[in-house]
């Protein structure tokens, strides 16, 4: 199994520590090709301003798109900002595969920054898991279809819509890989039942081939 | 982690999300927002430059909070602030004033030139700089939860960065090398604490994370700052002493993050427009160079 982590800034380097950890491939991903292959893709901790607009001067902003019908992702602090369909008073722009409203730095500054208890309910078992809050977001309003995995008292800060797994906090600045083996998990299961391989790059082609006609166009 | 204290831990999370991004000195709310769409992952709120630090003289201070407030009211990503060494009392005023991080920063008039600020004190990381490993050690041991070159402030000359990024990777190459019954005597040398040469002994790298600071000016100057060792860029005086801020500024995240993409930092850098002036180290008499600040 081979779980991508999108490297353009962040704290990447500590997911693939964790998946690595727990046995997996975890290839850094800049560029939309490097897409190709992986069975799902971590998008890590950083500034959700800068990943935004990385994302779309690579063009692995479309690619994204395509690649999260059938592939797991998993977003943590700026990566859950991203993948929201909504943001409270924000500009910054989202890839809107996650059915929750988020509020950026909603706890305040960096001083306001905190180590608290999650309750975690992974798979029916309940337990709980020590996060870590850095000018973290919080997720205001989840759809219908939107499990809640994880709270902070009351306040969802773990949650799942089909594919799309997402946290508020950061498990990888822990020694706790429990919520990155429920995310392999995921992985897995839509590995499996997505089949053979062939039919699963089609639509990645067709993602990579647009971008490049998109920026030939604008070259010439 | 050599701590693991959950403050700690805090502190140096956020450094880990500055990661291979750029950090921009600013001075006013305009300039902050155009770093923010530039792609900066925080800016350095100030009243002047480096570069223009140099050519005014006099005692440089802790910017005012109003400059440093105006810009946090601009932009939503961190803001970190300049105190001067061993000052603490700036430092406290950053800390209420809800600074991001704070640098201790020679860049600055020192304040006490024997020692620098305890950070263990307080709840907001800082950053602080270093010409050496014996240097960086000190500094982590002081509570600093990244550290970063000292560079030539605002002079758009890369070779003091350089010379002090290579003199760290090179120790730490070393330090892996040593026997355990060598560790004594090295921290010794060093000047650092022993814990902390055993940690970079065990790891190869610093306990916290190590970015370049001091004379980047152009996108390979980061691009050479990346492949050197550095996490992460701070550009001070090069972006907004350029003849167009925001080209360069976007080039500048860009080659930091694609910074082993050659084309991609060729194609970045063309038609950017005059770079920073820039100052030869040997033009600056001893009594002006700032990374000699610190100690």
């Amino acid at each position: 199994m081979k779980i991508g982590v999108l490297a353009l800034q962040g704290d990447f380097a500590k997911h693939q520590e964790m998946l690595e950890k727990l046995g997996v491939e975890a290839p850094e991903v800049r560029l939309p090709a490097e897409l190709k292959d992986l069975d799902g893709l971590v998008l890590p901790g950083g500034e959700s301003t800068t990943f935004s607009k990385l994302m779309k001067e690579t063009g692995i902003w479309d690619a994204l798109r395509f690649f999260a019908n059938s592939h797991p992702i998993f977003g943590t602090c700026a990566g859950l900002i991203v993948l929201a369909n909504e943001l409270v008073n924000q500009q910054v722009e989202t890839l809107r595969l996650l059915d929750a409203v988020v509020q950026r730095n909603a706890y305040g500054r960096q001083r306001e920054s905190f180590v608290g208890p999650v309750s975690l309910a992974l798979d029916g078992d309940e337990s709980t898991f020590s996060g870590v809050f850095i000018r973290a977001p919080k997720i205001v309003r989840v759809g219908s279809g939107v499990q809640v995995l994880g709270r902070h008292g009351d306040e969802p800060v773990l949650v799942r819509d089909g594919n799309i797994l997402a946290a508020t906090f950061h498990p990888e600045l822990t020694d706790d890989t429990r919520i990155h083996a429920y995310f392999a998990r995921m992985v897995d299961e839509a590995r499996q039942s997505r089949g053979p391989a062939a039919e699963e790059d089609a639509p990645l082609k067709d993602a990579e081939g647009e971008i490049r006609s998109q920026r030939s166009a604008q070259q010439g | 982690m050599w701590n693991t204290s959950e403050d700690y831990k805090v502190k140096v999370g956020l450094a880990e999300m500055l990661k291979g991004g750029v950090i921009m000195d600013v001075t006013t709310p305009e300039q902050a927002k155009i770093a923010e769409d530039a792609g900066a992952v925080a800016v350095m709120a100030l009243e002047r430059i480096p570069a223009d630090i140099r050519a005014h003289g006099g005692i440089a201070r802790m910017s005012d909070p109003k400059v440093i407030r105006a810009i946090q009211e601009a932009v939503s990503i961190p803001v970190m602030a300049k105190c001067r060494i061993g000052h603490f009392a700036e430092a406290q005023v950053l800390e209420a004033l809800g600074v991001d991080f704070i640098d201790e920063s020679e860049v600055l008039t020192p304040a006490d030139e024997e020692h620098h600020i305890d950070k263990w004190k307080f709840k907001v990381p800082f950053v602080c700089g270093c010409r050496d490993l014996g240097e960086a050690l000190r500094r982590v041991a002081e509570g600093a939860a990244m550290i970063r070159t000292k560079g030539e402030a605002g002079t758009g000359n890369i070779v003091e960065a350089v010379r002090h990024m290579r003199s760290v990777q090179a120790a730490i190459r070393r330090i892996t090398t040593l026997g355990d019954d060598e560790l004594v005597a090295e921290a010794k040398k060093l000047g650092a604490p022993v814990e902390l040469v055993r940690y970079v002994k065990e790891n190869g790298k610093l306990p916290v994370p190590n970015f370049a600071a001091g004379g980047v000016a152009t996108p390979a100057d980061a691009s050479l700052m990346m492949q050197l060792g550095a996490e992460s860029i701070f550009v001070g005086s090069g972006i907004f002493k350029s003849e167009n801020p925001a080209a360069r500024a976007r080039a500048i995240v860009l080659a930091t993050t694609h910074y082993m993409d050659f084309d991609l930092v060729a194609r970045v850098s063309e038609g950017l427009g005059e770079a920073m002036p820039g100052l030869d180290i040997k033009e600056i008499p001893e009594e002006q160079r700032m990374a000699v600040r610190g100690w």
